[in-house]
C-alpha cells in the first residue's frame, strides 16, 4: 500500500497535493482497494462552487460500495477531472496520479495544518 | 444451456392469444398520439410456456431444497393458502366495490387484525403496508407526527443498533431523522451505557430488532425500552425475527410501541422470487389515531340475527395513505388461512421448532467454526466464515461451495459488526435429517478449505451459470434487450 | 402442523444442546411476559380451513355474478389460463430473491424479459424491476426528482386529474421532507383547464410536472406543448400510465416524458380485492443511477456465458443505509413475472386486439349512455380509451345502491373526491363487457332514474 511523502491526508482518506495556492484532492490507494473496483464517480460540486471542510464532493460506486468523499480544504473549485467520467477504473489503478479528483483554490492556508502527514496517515490506517 | 431471451423467440405473425371478435359498432380512433409500432413478441403459446417452464427450472426454491438464510425466515408455504387465496369469490372483487358486496373480504380483514393484535400483544393495527419496508415507513412517520403533534419539534434523533438491516437507517431518513448509530456490546445486547447517552430531550425513538440480527434476545430488553420512555422516546420494533417469539412472548406486552410485522417470513407467504410480501403495522393504545388511512372497523354492532358490518375508518390523525386501496390481499387471505390452521398452540409450536432447529445448528457448527457470540441463540445465529489458517478463504467461499451441495448458502456478511458473516436461520420446517445433512456439507466444506481450496473459489461447478460477473454488470448496464425484428 | 419432529428427533436434538426441555432456551424472556396463553380461535385442518374460507368468500359478491363497470386503477381484465398455471411453479413462487445469482437464472432472466417489455411498451431506456404499486411508484418518481435537483427545486406540479389515491400517497410519503410543495391540485382548479393551469405554474423552482395518461377521468390528453415547457425550464416530466392503453396510444417516452410510472395489475393480474399489483417505473438511461429498487442487468460468468444479476445494488438501502434515496427492499417479483408472461403471451396481436376492444366497447357504452335522458358525458369532445365521465340525473351513491339489485355493480363515484363534480360516475369497461351486458346497463340506469 502507498502513502506518498509528498501529500497531506484526512482521516477519511483523501489527499492532497499543495501546488501553490492550489490544493489537488484525490482518494488514497487504502481507500480504493478497501472500494475494490470503481464503476461510477459522480461530482455533487462545479466549478466556480465555494466548498468547506466535510462537505461531500463525490460519491464513489463500486460493485459493493457507494461512499462519499469530502473536501479536506476550504476554498473554490476550479477543476474537476472529466476523465474519471469515461474510465472511473483509473481511481483504481492510479489514485494518487491519472486518478486526481479535483482541484481547489486554498481560501485558508492554516487549514492545511490539520491536515496528517504520510507517517500519520499510514499509522492510523495500519490500526484500523 | 442458454434459454433464449423471448423477444428471440418471436416469429412474425405468430399468435399466442386471441381474444373474442367485437360485438359492438366499429368507433374510430383519435388521429392524435396513435401508436405507430408495438414492438412485443410474437409467440405460440406452446413456446411461451416451454420458455417459462424451462427458466423456472433453473431456480433454487423451497419447494426444492433447504434455504437457510438467515433473517428471512425461508419456511415451508403450504399449498392449501394458494387455494384460498384463488377462491373466485376473493379473486374477482373489485377493491372499489360497494361495501355491502364486499363483507366477506372485510370479515376477513378485521378478523387477522384481531389475531395479529392478540398475537403481538397491540391495540391497534394496519394491514395496508405493502412489505416490511413499507412498514417500518409508517412506523417512522407515526413517530415523527407524534412528537410533532406534541410540540416537539427538536426530537429530531433516531437511535439505530449497528447490527440492523439497511431498511431501518433508509426508512428513518426518508421520513426526516438524523440516524444515530448504537453499539452493540460483547454479549450481543444493546450497549445500555451507550444508549443512556444517547438518550437526551432531542430523541425521537429507537429502532430495535428483537431477537436481533444476531438471532439473540436482548439480555436487558426491559430496561433499554424504559431508559428510552423515560427521556420522551418511542421504541419501534421491527418484527422481521418475530418467528421466534410467536407464543412465547407478546412485544407489545414487552413494552414496545410499534412493530412491523413480515408475513412473508413469519407467516409463510410466498417470496415469490423477491416479492409481493406484506408489511402490517401494529401499535399501542396512544398511537391507534395515527395508523394510515383506511382501518377496518365495525360500522354496525350485530345482534342474535345479523352480523356486524363492516367498513372502513379514518383514523383522526393519520399519517395519511400508504399505497392504493387495502393492502396486498392475496397475501392477507394467505396469512389468514395460516393463522386459522395453526392456531395458538401450532404458532408457539412453530417458535419452539424454530429455536430447537438453530440452537441444534449452532450446537453442531460451532466445533468447526467460529461462533462470535456464545449464547444460546434464538431462530437464528451467525458464525464467521472465516479461518486464521486459510485466510484465502472467505464467507463467500464458502457460500458457494454450499451450492454444490445442493443448499442455498446462508446470508452473508450481514449483519456488518460480524467479519465475514453467516446467518443462519434454519426454520421450524426442516427434519433432523435435513440438518444434519446441512451440518455434514459445512464440515465436509471446512475440510476442503484446507485440502483442496480451489474447490471452494471456483464454486459453484454444476449449476446453469457459475460464477458472475458483477463489476461488468455494474459497468456495461444492459438492462433490456431490443427487439429482434426492425418493426 | 408443518413441523416434521417426532418425540425422540426432539430428544435427541435436546441432548446434543444440553438442555432437559425446549421450554428451556427461552430463559432470556422475561418471567412476568413469557408463555403467554393467546386466545385464537381452535386451528382448523385442512378440510375446515378450506370450507371456512370458502364460506367468507361466498359473502362477496363476485364479477362472476355481476356485471361491473368500476374501474378507477383497478380493471377486470381476463386472465389466460397459461399465466396463472405458470405462476403455481414452485421453482418460481417458493424461490427466493435473486442474489446468489447461480442459483436464480429463472427469476433474473424473466425479470430480464420484463424489463425489456416494459422498455419498449412505455418508450423509455429502462425500466426497474417493479415497485409495490402505481401509487407508490408515483411517490419514488417525486422522491427521485427531489434527490435528482439535491433539494434545490422544491416545487412538485402534480396534475389533479392524477388518480386520488396516488396523490395522497405522494404526500405521505414526502411528509418527512423539508420545504416540498405540491401545486396543481387544488380544489378550485378547473378540470377543463388543468394542463394550461399546470403550464402557467411551470418555473425555474419546478423539479417535477406529472400527469397521467389516460388520466383518471379516462382522458388522453396531449402533453406535448407542457413536455416542452417543463423542460426549457429544466424541470423532469413523470407520466402515470394504464398500460393497456400503450396498445393503442403514442407511448410517454415519444412524447419526452423523463420517467413513466403506473399500475401494472392490468397485465395479467387479478382484481383480488386490490392486492398485490404492480407498480411500473421506467426512465431515461442518463437517470439509471438515481432509479429506487432492484434493477436486473445482463453479464457473462467466469466461462463466458450469458448471465443475469441484481446489479446496482450499491445505491439500495442494504449498502447505502441512511444514504440511500430510499428504503424498498422488496419488489413484486411473482407479479412482474406474471405480467412478463402475459405480456409474452399477448404478445404485439393480442395488446393490440385487446386495447381495441376495450376502446370500441368503451365508446359504445358512452354513446348508448349518453343517449339516455338526464344523461351526459362530462368531456365529449375529449378522446378516451376505456374509461369515461358521465354527469347522472340523480346523486350516483342513490344511483348505485339501486342498480345493485339487478346485480350490477356501476361506476365510480367521484364526488367522493372531487366534491364540486356532483352526480358524476366514472364508467369503466374491458373486454369482459359485453354488447348485451352494456345494453343491460341502459336498461336499468334508465329504469332507476325514471320513477
Amino acid at each position: 500500500m502507498e502513502f506518498p511523502k509528498d501529500l497531506k491526508y484526512q482521516k477519511t482518506d483523501e489527499w492532497v497535493k499543495i501546488e501553490d495556492d492550489i490544493a489537488v484532492i484525490g482518494i488514497s490507494d487504502y481507500a480504493q482497494d478497501a472500494l475494490s473496483d470503481v464503476v461510477f464517480v459522480e461530482f455533487e460540486v462545479e466549478v466556480g462552487d465555494q466548498v468547506a471542510v466535510g462537505d461531500t464532493y463525490a460519491t464513489i460506486e463500486s460493485v459493493k460500495a457507494a461512499s462519499d468523499v469530502n473536501i479536506p480544504v476550504s476554498g473554490e473549485v476550479i477543476e474537476i477531472n472529466d476523465g474519471l467520467a469515461d474510465s472511473p477504473e483509473i481511481l483504481n489503478s492510479d489514485p494518487y496520479g491519472e486518478g486526481w479528483m479535483i482541484k481547489v483554490k486554498i481560501a485558508d492556508l492554516e487549514e492545511l495544518a490539520n491536515l496528517l502527514d504520510a507517517e500519520s496517515y499510514e499509522a492510523y490506517c495500519n490500526e484500523r | 444451456m442458454t434459454e433464449p431471451r423471448v423477444f428471440e423467440l418471436s416469429v412474425k405473425e405468430r399468435v399466442g392469444f386471441k381474444f373474442p371478435k367485437s360485438d359492438v359498432p366499429n368507433y374510430p380512433l383519435p388521429d392524435l398520439l396513435r401508436r405507430e409500432s408495438l414492438p412485443l413478441p410474437e409467440v405460440s403459446e406452446i413456446d411461451v410456456v416451454r420458455h417459462f417452464t424451462r427458466l423456472s427450472q433453473k431456480n433454487y426454491a423451497i419447494d426444492l431444497g433447504f434455504y437457510p438464510l438467515g433473517s428471512c425466515t425461508m419456511k415451508y408455504n403450504p399449498k392449501i393458502n394458494e387455494v384460498t387465496a384463488r377462491l373466485p369469490g376473493f379473486s374477482l372483487t373489485h377493491p372499489l366495490q360497494p361495501i355491502d358486496t364486499i363483507q366477506g373480504n372485510l370479515y376477513l380483514l378485521f378478523k387477522l387484525q384481531e389475531y395479529l393484535m392478540e398475537i403481538s400483544g397491540f391495540s391497534g393495527i394496519t394491514l395496508q403496508p405493502a412489505a416490511g419496508a413499507q412498514g417500518e415507513l409508517v412506523g417512522a412517520l407515526i413517530i415523527r407526527k407524534y412528537h410533532l403533534d406534541n410540540g416537539n419539534t427538536h426530537r429530531t434523533k433516531m437511535l439505530i443498533p449497528d447490527s440492523a438491516h439497511g431498511t431501518n437507517p433508509a426508512t428513518s431518513a426518508m421520513a426526516g431523522f438524523d440516524v444515530i448509530p448504537l453499539p452493540s456490546d460483547e454479549h450481543g445486547n444493546v450497549d445500555i451505557n451507550a444508549l443512556k447517552e444517547l438518550c437526551d430531550d432531542q430523541l425521537a425513538g429507537l429502532m430495535l430488532t428483537n431477537p436481533n440480527t444476531l438471532g439473540l434476545f436482548d439480555e436487558n430488553i426491559l430496561s433499554v425500552i424504559n431508559i428510552v420512555h423515560e427521556a420522551g422516546g418511542l421504541v419501534y420494533g421491527d418484527g422481521a425475527n418475530l418467528n421466534a417469539l410467536l407464543g412465547i412472548t407478546r412485544p407489545g406486552d414487552l413494552g414496545f410501541d410499534i412493530m412491523h410485522f413480515n408475513l412473508h417470513k413469519t407467516f409463510s407467504t410466498p417470496h415469490g422470487g423477491g416479492g409481493p410480501g406484506s408489511g402490517p403495522v401494529a401499535v399501542s393504545k396512544n398511537l391507534i389515531d395515527y395508523l394510515p388511512d383506511p382501518v377496518i372497523t365495525i360500522t354496525e354492532e350485530g345482534d342474535e340475527e345479523n352480523p356486524p358490518l363492516y367498513g372502513f375508518h379514518t383514523p383522526r390523525r393519520t399519517i395519511g395513505r400508504l399505497k392504493s386501496f387495502h393492502g396486498h390481499f392475496g397475501v392477507l387471505v394467505r396469512a389468514y388461512t395460516y393463522v386459522r390452521m395453526l392456531g395458538a398452540e401450532g404458532l408457539r409450536d412453530v417458535a419452539l421448532k424454530a429455536v430447537l432447529n438453530a440452537n441444534y445448528l449452532c450446537s453442531r457448527l460451532k466445533g468447526t467454526f467460529t461462533l462470535p457470540y456464545d449464547r444460546t441463540c434464538m431462530h437464528e445465529f451467525v458464525l464467521e466464515g472465516v479461518w486464521k489458517d486459510v485466510p484465502d478463504i472467505h464467507a463467500l467461499d464458502i457460500a458457494k461451495r454450499l451450492i454444490d451441495y445442493n443448499f442455498h448458502p446462508p446470508t452473508n456478511y450481514f449483519p456488518l459488526i460480524v467479519h465475514e458473516a453467516l446467518m443462519i436461520e434454519p426454520t421450524e420446517s426442516e427434519s433432523i435429517e435435513t440438518l444434519d445433512k446441512f451440518v455434514e456439507a459445512m464440515q465436509k466444506i471446512a475440510e476442503e478449505a484446507r485440502s483442496n481450496p480451489e474447490l471452494l473459489h471456483d464454486a459453484p461447478h454444476n449449476t446453469p451459470v457459475r460464477r458472475c460477473d458483477e463489476l461488468k454488470a455494474a459497468k456495461d448496464l444492459v438492462f433490456c434487450c431490443w427487439p429482434t425484428s426492425s418493426e | 402442523m408443518y413441523t416434521p419432529h417426532t418425540q425422540h428427533d426432539v430428544e435427541v436434538m435436546l441432548k446434543e444442546i444440553g438442555a432437559q426441555k425446549i421450554e428451556d432456551l427461552f430463559r432470556e424472556i422475561p418471567e412476568k411476559f413469557r408463555f403467554p396463553k393467546l386466545n385464537l380461535p381452535e386451528p382448523l385442518t385442512e378440510m375446515e380451513a378450506l370450507l371456512e374460507l370458502e364460506e367468507i368468500s361466498s359473502a362477496n359478491g363476485t364479477t362472476n355474478e355481476m356485471i361491473s363497470f368500476l374501474g378507477a386503477g383497478a380493471y377486470d381484465h381476463y386472465v389466460p389460463a397459461a399465466v396463472d398455471m405458470l405462476l403455481r411453479r414452485g421453482e418460481f413462487y417458493t424461490a427466493y430473491t435473486p442474489y446468489q445469482p447461480e442459483v436464480s437464472q429463472g427469476t433474473l432472466q424473466a425479470i430480464f424479459e420484463y424489463q425489456s417489455l416494459i422498455s419498449v411498451l412505455t418508450g423509455m431506456d429502462v425500466s426497474n424491476a417493479s415497485h409495490y404499486d402505481g401509487a407508490t411508484s408515483a411517490a419514488e418518481a417525486v422522491i427521485m426528482a427531489f434527490h435528482s435537483f439535491r433539494g434545490k427545486r422544491n416545487k412538485f406540479l402534480i396534475s389533479k386529474a392524477i388518480h386520488p389515491q396516488y396523490r395522497e400517497v405522494i404526500r405521505t410519503y414526502m411528509q418527512g421532507y423539508e420545504n416540498i410543495r405540491f401545486v396543481g391540485d387544488e380544489a378550485q382548479i378547473n378540470l377543463y383547464q388543468d394542463i394550461e393551469n399546470l403550464i402557467s405554474e411551470i418555473d425555474q423552482n419546478t423539479a417535477l410536472v406529472m400527469v397521467q395518461y389516460p388520466d383518471f377521468f379516462g382522458r388522453i390528453c396531449d402533453y406535448r406543448e407542457m413536455v416542452d415547457v417543463a423542460h426549457k425550464h429544466g424541470a423532469l416530466v413523470a407520466v402515470a400510465v394504464n398500460p393497456i392503453a400503450l396498445g393503442l396510444f403514442t407511448p410517454p417516452g415519444e412524447f419526452g416524458a423523463d420517467i413513466v410510472v403506473g399500475e401494472g395489475q392490468p397485465l395479467g393480474l387479478p382484481l383480488s380485492y386490490g392486492g398485490p399489483y404492480l407498480g411500473i417505473f421506467a426512465t431515461k438511461k442518463e437517470l439509471v443511477r438515481k432509479i429506487a429498487g432492484r434493477l436486473v442487468g445482463e453479464t457473462t460468468d467466469v466461462e463466458g456465458n450469458l448471465a443475469y444479476v441484481l446489479t446496482l445494488t450499491a445505491r439500495e438501502q442494504h449498502i447505502r443505509r441512511e444514504k440511500a434515496t430510499s428504503n424498498i427492499c422488496s419488489n413484486q417479483g411473482l407479479m412482474a413475472l406474471a405480467s412478463t408472461i402475459y405480456l409474452s403471451l399477448l404478445g404485439k396481436q393480442g395488446l393490440a386486439q385487446l386495447s381495441q376492444l376495450c376502446y370500441q366497447k368503451a365508446h359504445y357504452a358512452a354513446e348508448q349512455i349518453s343517449k339516455l335522458d338526464g344523461f351526459e358525458l362530462v368531456y365529449p369532445n375529449q378522446p378516451f380509451f376505456n374509461e369515461f365521465l358521465i354527469r347522472c340525473p340523480k346523486p350516483v351513491s342513490m344511483i348505485n345502491l339501486a342498480i345493485e339489485e339487478h346485480f350490477i355493480i356501476g361506476g365510480y363515484d367521484v364526488s367522493k373526491d372531487y366534491p364540486e363534480m356532483k352526480n358524476c360516475m366514472l364508467v369503466a369497461i374491458t373486454e369482459k363487457i359485453s354488447k348485451e351486458d352494456i345494453d343491460t346497463f341502459c336498461d336499468v340506469l334508465h329504469e332507476v332514474t325514471n320513477d
